[in-house]
């Protein structure tokens, strides 16, 4: 059985857990197929199905961060952002997810030729990760915005900075959420 | 829009001063994620942009996603060099805008 899960895994690329997960179902499927289920069997059955939507949902929050990661690189064109200069400032725990006070800052100058030009936020256990995109100009004399987001769960909340000289600036905060926002 | 913007920026200040300037407008950002008790998703129905202009000149501007919280809350700055107006817009995604304007005497 671990050989068919092997081949599985190797062939077709497939994540593990998945391909164990697989191999467990089909198994079992072979098992029952023609017969009554017992108690036992019914409870075996009853815990690769958990299994598998446990599974679906590791397989959504990797989804939500792919992508948030998508979103970074379209922001970014790719280019590889530098760690550093960008300050979020979130609660460590939010209480309520619906309502999260959310700041950003570059510590960076804001002159006509050199300025912080806009920030993404992305919220990568979000369902939609994006959060917003501010738009500065040197007027804005302060590469910093305040506003509220709404988070479904406990993730990591990425700030990428760009400036008018096409440069990019990166940071990310924990937050832990207690009650989750998304209306779930 | 029902209800008017709240704006809170000072009415006055020196040249080269940088202010600080928030709003808040009310506005229900439905995310499109939750279901009535029937089990149908509730129709999203988001502001998706919000900007401000200083006598017709871009300060400021947000891409809002349904992320943003209900009754949008945004905080920036600007540097003020002249007296003049600053202009605020919201624009919901089915294409309503909502105007608000402020003055500031710079001395």
């Amino acid at each position: 059985m671990v050989d068919r899960a092997n081949i599985l895994f190797s062939e077709y690329d497939l994540n593990k857990q998945l391909t164990m997960a697989m191999v467990g179902v089909m198994i079992i499927r072979e098992e029952f197929s023609m017969r009554q289920l017992s108690r036992r069997d019914a409870l075996a059955l009853g815990v690769s199905g958990a299994a598998l939507t446990l599974i679906g949902l590791d397989e959504r929050a990797s989804a939500a961060a792919k992508e948030a990661a998508d979103q970074i690189a379209k922001f970014t064109g790719g280019k590889t952002a530098t760690d550093g200069k960008i300050s979020i400032e979130l609660p460590e725990i939010a209480e309520n997810g619906n309502t999260v006070p959310l700041s950003v800052s570059v510590d960076a100058p804001m002159a006509a030729d050199n300025y912080v030009s806009e920030i993404l936020v992305v919220a990568e256990g979000n369902p939609n990760p994006g959060v917003a995109t501010f738009h500065f100009s040197p007027m804005s004399a302060k590469a910093e915005a305040s506003t509220r987001i709404r988070l479904a769960t406990t993730q990591n909340i990425i700030a990428v900075a760009k400036t008018s000289k096409g440069e990019f600036f990166t940071g990310q905060k924990l937050v832990k959420v207690t009650i989750g926002g998304c209306g779930g | 829009m029902a209800e008017k913007p709240r704006l809170k920026l000072p009415k006055e200040a020196k040249k080269g001063d940088v202010i600080e300037i928030k709003t808040l407008l009310a506005h229900i950002m439905e995310s499109g994620q939750r279901k009535d008790k029937d089990g149908k998703t509730i129709p999203r129905k988001i502001i998706n942009k919000f900007a401000c202009e200083f006598n017709g000149k871009p300060v400021f501007a947000v891409d809002l996603e349904p992320a943003i919280a209900a009754n949008p809350y945004m905080q920036f700055h600007a540097k003020v060099e002249e007296s003049g107006t600053f202009k605020f817009t919201w624009t919901d995604e089915d294409g309503t805008v909502t105007t608000a304007e402020e003055s500031i005497t710079v001395s």
